[in-house]
């Protein structure tokens, strides 16, 4: 178990290092850095000016050195400075951390409260007309796109109340709360609880064909002890996993969902960094990404193991 | 009466046909879903073959006189703030969709089963360092990973359908890589083996085969993500540059402030984006329920 877990922490960091290469290298083969896009707003500038600014940034020295300069930072906590704010990177993202883990944390509770009862249901009920509708709505969940859903919403709070929800960093009243976080998240939460009723489906009708089902069955068990005390339990475990991978791969649909809400978290961040081509921002923010998907997948596998007693890491 | 003969009621429902039309309706019948996935995939096809001839006006044409008209009969789905006619821009996108859907799908196809079949074929360091590109692709979620390569390689079309079709090679590879391991310990690998073919031989004509099932049902999946996702980093504006009418770009352009005053700009080309994921999904199910029965649910 010990060999296991430092073989895992071993190969995170192997990839985390891959991805701060990628990254780096890919920000810095485009055409045109941040000092070209500031100076062709301005106009003509003394080109003396540009090597200047181009030194202070560091952008004049070789692309290793540069990123030799990021990764020692880093290891010292410090991520440099960002080039359109020229405050500290850390200072611009810590911030913006809360609101997208909140907006995230609401967004993976609705999901579990939706997808799984919908799941059960529907895997109870197979071949009705309501496990064809569940999966039908599941199925469409998985198709909206999630900014698209978000621009009905502010529509439809447009038609109803005559107004769209601003975003307020200090709610005053808990509605306003709600409003704030709850909206945007179930609209970045209808994917996952779609996704996570079609696991539970699919993992509640395997394990209702087994064996020791029917023996439940046998003995005389009540359908509903049957399928809540002996399949549910077991069925759970997949869906644990997927929960656990959405919970990092939200990021995805928070990205356009805190562009359409006008949230200032991470998420839209990053698109910002990306389009003035704010380097420092840009590549410690997908790192983060990166260090919350590793991390999380590691610990979906160790909870796996200590749900599953039948899995064991010998490797 | 007679007793009912099995046999006979199955043959004339088709269950026998290996292949063929017969094979196809019998199929059909039975995944009633699939069948509309697939007519809705059709639908789009032909729109976007068919899109000159549908359209009574050019996506591109500018008519300040008409802008943002709400539908009417001359524009079914009203004109945007440059007056340009939203049906024929929706018909015209269904090209710039299915063309980075399809393209970004099967480049990542195409590598992910040279990798996956070197990887799983070999072994040895060569598996172990494709394993390890395969973990880092794996480890940004597909937007994150293509808004960064967009940003990279600047917007374009074809730079769209690259930045998308690399994050879609890591669940290509895993799937081949495993289905490559299983099938190399097969006694007819073997067979073909020891009369002497060559490996590269036995790996494309008896190992890859018997994995385009999986491959399918995988592509068919990621060809709904692959839309998707272009309709992401258009709407974000770093996907599909102007004048191009992309479905993500025509909602980035009417985003919040034609929520309140010209909703037809926001309805229609979600309802496109989402049909057409809708499409591939349904279509992705069926195929999956009849190539890979062993994943049913």
């Amino acid at each position: 178990m010990l060999a296991y877990i430092l073989r895992r922490l071993a190969l995170m960091l192997v990839t985390l290092l891959g991805i701060s290469v990628i990254i780096f290298v890919l920000l810095r083969i485009v055409p045109g850095n941040i000092v070209d896009i500031l100076f062709a707003a301005a106009g003509y500038v003394d080109p003396a000016d540009k090597v200047n600014l181009e030194r202070e940034l560091g952008l004049d020295q070789p692309i290793v050195w540069q990123y030799g300069h990021w990764i020692f930072g880093l290891l010292h906590g410090d991520l440099g400075y960002s080039y359109v704010s020229e405050k500290p990177a850390l200072d611009e993202i810590l911030p913006r951390i809360p609101i997208t883990a909140r907006l995230a944390g609401l967004a993976l509770v609705f999901s579990a409260a939706i997808g799984i009862p919908a799941g059960v249901i529907s895997a109870v009920r197979q071949g009705t007309r309501l496990d064809y509708v569940l999966r039908v709505v599941s199925l469409s969940g998985l198709s909206l796109p999630p900014f698209w859903l978000g621009l009905l919403i502010l529509m439809a709070s447009v038609k109803l109340f005559g107004t769209m929800p601003i975003f307020n960093p200090n709610p005053t009243t808990w509605t306003e709360t709600i409003a704030m976080y709850g909206i945007p998240a179930l609209a970045v939460g209808f994917r996952s609880a779609a996704l996570v009723m079609r696991i539970t489906r699919s993992s509640m009708l395997e394990i209702l064909r087994q064996d020791y089902i029917r023996t439940a069955r046998a003995k005389g068990a009540s359908e509903a002890v049957v399928n809540y005390h002996h399949a549910l339990k077991n069925a759970m475990l997949p869906v644990i996993t997927v929960l656990g991978i959405e919970a990092a791969f939200l990021i995805g649909g928070l990205i356009v969902t805190e562009t359409v809400f006008n949230i200032p978290g991470v998420a839209r961040f990053l698109v910002e960094a990306i389009r003035w081509r704010d380097y420092p921002i840009v590549q410690n923010l997908v790192m983060l990404i990166a260090v919350i998907v590793v991390l999380t997948n590691f610990a979906v596998d160790l909870l796996y193991a200590a749900l599953d007693p039948r899995i064991r890491f010998t490797d | 009466m007679d007793a009912i003969n099995y046999d006979t009621e199955l043959r004339r429902a088709g269950a026998y046909s290996t292949h063929g039309w017969r094979r196809f309706l019998f199929l059909a019948q039975r995944n009633l879903l699939g069948t509309a996935g697939l007519l809705i995939m059709v639908m789009f096809v032909l729109a976007a073959g068919l899109a000159d001839v549908i359209c009574r006006f050019d996506p591109l044409a500018v008519d300040a006189a008409h802008a943002l008209a709400a539908p009417n009969a001359l524009h079914w789905m009203g004109t945007d703030s440059f007056g340009r006619d939203v049906f024929s821009r929706i018909i015209h996108g269904a090209r710039i969709s299915l063309a980075v859907g399809i393209g970004s799908t099967a480049l990542g196809a195409v590598i992910g089963v040279i990798i996956g079949l070197v990887s799983g074929y070999l072994s040895g360091w060569i598996d172990l360092l494709f394993q390890r590109i395969v973990d880092i692709l794996q480890a940004l979620p597909l937007l994150v990973l293509a808004l960064v390569m967009t940003a990279a390689l600047g917007p374009s079309l074809p730079n769209t359908i690259i930045a998308i079709a690399i994050p879609l090679i890591p669940s290509v590879a895993r799937v081949i890589r495993a289905n490559t391991l299983a099938l190399r310990e097969l006694s007819f690998v073997e067979a073909a083996q020891s009369i002497g073919m060559s490996e590269m031989r036995v790996a494309l004509r008896h190992v890859l085969p018997n994995t385009l099932a999986p491959l399918i049902v995988l592509a068919t999946a990621q060809l709904g993500s692959a839309i998707l996702t272009e309709a992401s980093l258009s709407f974000l504006g770093l996907g599909i540059p102007e004048p191009y009418p992309s479905w993500g770009r025509m909602l980035s352009e009417s985003a919040a402030e034609y929520v309140r005053t010209a909703p037809w700009l926001v309805i229609f080309p979600g309802i496109a984006i989402s049909l057409a994921v809708f499409g591939t999904n349904l279509l992705g199910d069926a195929l999956r329920d009849i190539l890979d029965p062993r994943q049913r649910g």
